[in-house]
């Protein structure tokens, strides 16, 4: 390009009737997503105006699209739309005017130009059933496609549970042996997992902004998920946190407690053992969010969640003696032990499904208030 | 005689593949297949009905609400629930909403590049561009400084030398055939439409929580509150701000929408002759006008067959079945019978080529998609179904717009028949429903007025009140048409579940009888210009909206799942 980066940025802000003011507002934001202080600010305006435009891939296997029209609901719509045109995606299946074999050769000639140094997305899980046979792109097995994208990009994004971990397609008995990215591509450097169903697009636009800046990922917890979205519990940053605390419950849809707002964790809510910063960030540039809007959090951000989470509304079990408040707290603690441990095996879930039910059927498992 | 491929089919939701044989110019025979399989129904077997909805919501993440919708409705009608009337208004908004952001993204996002050569739009004159907005519509962004600044987006695209998602597609094919002012404006009008979607469903945000996959739905209602006293309820506030995004989607509808189908269609009118099908519709209707039971609905349902008007039938879903004589399932009895959905018996049979493969093997099984037919019939459903319906039994808003819409083409009702009647039928409904959302706010707010606040049918949500085994069926007009969900529970839990969705119906292959589905049908007799830029079969085939996730999903397989629970 014979113009700087900055220049083409500027240019592109005034076309877009974009003052410079609210771009640094969008950096800002930016900032506060990321959790970065505020002296930040200049410094991102700064890198996400010089640096190259890299090349991203996105790709879409045992999905819903689900995370592709979340990202196209990335909220300040005009600047967010500039810093995804600084980006240049050279495929995704959804928006790309090319079909066919000319789309396939965009892909191809993209992850060959840029090897390791392209942005891969990868929507839904990969199948391991049936040879691939229960996804195939162009005649060639997702799982196939994967290992070799994948393999040659600078960073892997699996953006929403099911590529970040299986997701619904791996929900007890998973019919089609359904694989998340980190199981699909063994030992695959550089994977973010951002998972949610789908995943809010703000998340995804914060870490490319992230990775801009710094050139490197941002940190991430053990499951690989960026901490500046998925480091608190939603319990945690809940508005209906003081309700809670205070012992005020919704107890029927509708009834007084949940038109004023109480805590819906006898309905159901799976906030307490969730991480992910809906109560913070919102959806569709803040409107709402579903414990906002008065349905339980199904939990969907975490590992299994089809499984571990359900039934959606039976509330999460008390631990005798030690009251709601600790017994949530102590249960959040356990989750993550869980979490990072043998539950991932969906038989033993399936089997764990079965004999609650079970044991619900015969009286003995606890019901709902 | 060439075999071309499609794979992937771009700028739809999911995976498609389409086979075509081209002889002299013109798609002899083509086979559509869809080839990515999940096998949510399996996976909802033995789960709790009343959480059935989000399983089944993430069929599909592009029409976000429609199964989460049919299958609350199917448990309802298992169990009796009854949702009380403010739950219905809510799901009406929520419905609309869908219908309406969803058909604005399929014209712009979708299919506009099939039709509209944004490197023609580089050499366009931002003046003239302007004077041709000002023409067709009250639209006020309209400058000619606008239209260069536009201008100057794809230009500074073009200088990168990289298009991006726009490189390697078919620009300068010479079945464009915009002006470059008009390919200006559709590009303009694409990137505003871009904007405008991520406001509209903040419709979506107010009653569900999010989008996408709004969170608020329940067997017997929805769980957003309504009171007029309380900030954590939707109150007049909220209300108001449903009504002002409705406003604006009106405005967007009205003004650039409508009269962009309505100017680009004319360079096009050769597609009223093209993509039609064997002309069988159906449609099982939907959007009560007023919550009580048996109101009349705004689309209403109708079997039309071989296209003719003049005699709709009532929709009898006992009539239909689903073959798998050409899908990767296999009947216990053999494929050559179809079976209703409630006798749905499926075990995958993938006997396709080991990935990669070049070509499928038409004369076997090649897709995904099972072939549902009704009354042994291949059915279109979807806008221009719905379209047909309500017209042919005199829908008076409907008859309205498509009579205006036919006179300012100078064409026949026969016309409508075509890839064309598909694009103008999506962009009268929605006309139709935007136009409608409002009268259900109003409603909304007359119950809160009278104190109304009920929002769901508590009595029958704990589930020792249902019976020991029931069976229901919910059905819903989806944005890309009919679509049913059939559940039989026992015990609390869900012992069957069956879906038959819109791009199952479109997308399906062959039947026992060899019959093709509509795509197939559509398809054949379609000129290809060039057989290495198969551009006219992208645009019959984008005509439908297809949604192939949806499409792909129908098992109820017994053999794995008993194996898993002999196994516990």
């Amino acid at each position: 390009m014979s113009n700087s980066r900055g220049d083409w940025l500027e240019g592109e802000l005034e076309r877009r009737g974009v003052s410079r003011r609210e771009f640094m507002g969008f950096c800002g934001t930016m900032a506060a997503a990321l959790s970065l202080p505020a002296t930040l600010v200049a410094r991102i305006a700064e890198a996400v105006e010089q640096s190259p435009r890299p090349t991203l891939v996105w790709l879409e296997f045992q999905d819903c699209c689900g995370n592709t029209e979340s990202f196209l609901r990335s909220s300040r719509p005009t600047v967010a739309d500039v810093i995804l045109e600084a980006i240049s995606v050279d495929y995704h299946e959804t928006i790309m005017a090319a079909a066919g074999h000319q789309a396939e050769q965009n892909l191809a000639e993209a992850i060959e130009r840029d090897r390791g140094k392209y942005i891969a997305v990868v929507e839904g899980s990969i199948p391991s059933g049936e040879n691939g046979a229960y996804c195939t792109i162009g005649g060639r097995a997702a799982l196939d496609i994967a290992r070799e994208v994948c393999g040659g990009a600078a960073a892997t994004v699996a953006i929403g549970t099911c590529a970040a971990f299986g997701g619904l397609p791996a929900a007890a008995p998973n019919p089609t042996s359904a694989l998340s990215v980190a199981d699909a591509v063994p030992g695959l450097q550089n994977l973010v997992n951002l998972p949610a169903c789908p995943a809010n697009g703000e998340n995804l636009v914060a870490l490319l902004v992230h990775y801009l800046t710094f050139g490197r990922l941002p940190e991430l917890d053990s499951l690989r998920r960026p901490l500046f979205a998925y480091g608190k519990l939603i319990h945690d940053a809940c508005q209906k946190r003081g309700h809670y605390d205070a012992g005020q419950y919704a107890e029927a849809w509708g009834d007084e407690g949940h038109r004023r707002g109480y805590c819906l964790y006898k309905l159901g809510c799976k906030g307490p053992v969730t991480y992910q910063n809906c109560p913070n960030v919102g959806w569709n540039e803040g409107t709402n969010w579903p414990v906002g809007c008065g349905h339980p959090c199904i939990g969907c951000a975490e590992p299994s969640f089809w499984d571990r989470m359900t039934p959606f509304y039976r509330h999460l079990p008390e631990i005798p003696g030690l009251g709601p408040h600790a017994s949530l707290d102590k249960l959040g603690l356990t989750a993550v032990g869980v979490v990072g441990g043998a539950f991932a095996a969906h038989t033993a879930l399936h089997v764990a499904r079965q004999s609650a039910e079970r044991r619900r059927q015969a009286g003995e498992g606890e019901e709902e208030s | 005689m060439s075999r071309i491929v499609v794979d992937p089919v771009t700028r739809i939701e999911g995976h498609l593949r389409i086979e075509a044989q081209v002889e002299d110019g013109t798609v002899r025979e083509a086979w559509s297949s869809s080839t990515m399989f999940r096998g949510i129904e399996i996976i909802l077997k033995g789960r709790d009905p009343r959480d059935a909805w989000a399983f089944a919501q993430r069929i599909c993440g592009v029409c976000t609400t429609v199964h989460a919708i049919t299958s609350i409705r199917a448990v309802e009608n298992a169990i009796g629930a009854v949702p009380p009337p403010n739950a219905e208004l809510v799901r009406n908004l929520v419905m609309s909403a869908q219908l309406v952001q969803d058909h604005v993204i399929h014209f712009y996002h979708l299919h506009a590049l099939d039709w509209v050569d944004i490197v023609s739009a580089l050499e366009a004159d931002p003046a003239q561009t302007s004077k041709l907005a000002e023409s067709i519509s009250d639209w006020p962004k309209t400058s000619p400084r606008y239209f260069a600044g536009v201008k100057g987006r794809i230009e500074t695209l073009a200088k990168s030398g990289r298009l991006g998602p726009f490189a390697n597609a078919y620009w300068g094919h010479p079945a464009y055939k915009l002006p470059p002012e008009a390919n200006l404006m559709a590009v303009a009008h694409y990137l505003e439409a871009l904007d405008w979607q991520r406001e509209f469903i903040k419709i979506h945000a107010i009653l569900g929580g999010k989008n996408p996959h709004p969170q608020s739905f329940l067997v017997g209602g929805m769980a957003v509150p309504i009171d007029p006293n309380e900030q954590a309820s939707l109150n007049v506030g909220t209300l108001e701000q449903v009504r002002r995004l409705i406003h604006e989607a009106r405005q967007l509808v009205s003004q650039v929408y409508v009269p962009d189908v309505l100017a680009v269609a004319p360079f096009y009118k050769e597609w009223a002759g093209h993509g039609g099908t064997a002309g069988h519709y159906l449609v099982y209707g939907e959007y009560p006008e007023t919550p009580e039971a048996g109101a009349p609905l705004v689309l209403p349902g109708g079997v039309i067959r071989n296209r003719d008007l003049a005699n709709v039938e009532a929709v009898d879903t006992d009539k239909i079945t689903e073959f798998v004589t050409h899908s990767w399932y296999a009947y216990e009895g053999g494929d050559a019978e179809g079976r209703h959905p409630t006798q749905g018996e499926t075990a995958p049979n993938y006997t396709g080529p080991e990935p990669p493969y070049e070509h499928l093997n038409v004369e076997g099984k090649y897709s995904w998609l099972k072939s549902p037919r009704y009354d042994g019939l291949p059915m279109e459903v979807g806008p221009l179904a719905r379209t047909l319906v309500a017209y042919a039994k005199g829908q008076p808003k409907v008859k309205a717009l498509v009579d205006h819409v036919l006179g300012a083409l100078g064409v026949g009702p026969a016309a409508l028949h075509s890839t064309l009647g598909r694009i103008a039928a999506r962009a009268i409904e929605t006309q139709v429903m935007v136009d409608k959302m409002e009268d259900w706010v109003d409603g909304l707010m007359a119950n809160m007025g009278a104190g109304d606040l009920r929002i769901c049918d508590n009595d029958k949500w704990d589930p020792s009140t249902w019976p020991e085994e029931c069976a229901g069926a919910g059905f819903h007009e989806a944005p890309r048409g009919a679509l049913g969900h059939w559940v039989h529970i026992q015990k609390g839990q869900i012992a069957n579940y069956q879906c038959i969705v819109p791009s199952t119906w479109n997308a399906g292959p062959r039947d026992a009888g060899q019959a093709p589905g509509p795509y197939e049908q559509a398809i054949v007799g379609t000129p290809v210009a060039n057989p290495e830029q198969p551009l006219e079969i992208l645009r019959t085939i984008h005509s439908f909206d297809p949604c192939m996730a949806c499409g792909v999903h129908v098992l109820d397989a017994r053999g794995r799942e008993l194996a898993e629970v002999r196994a516990v």
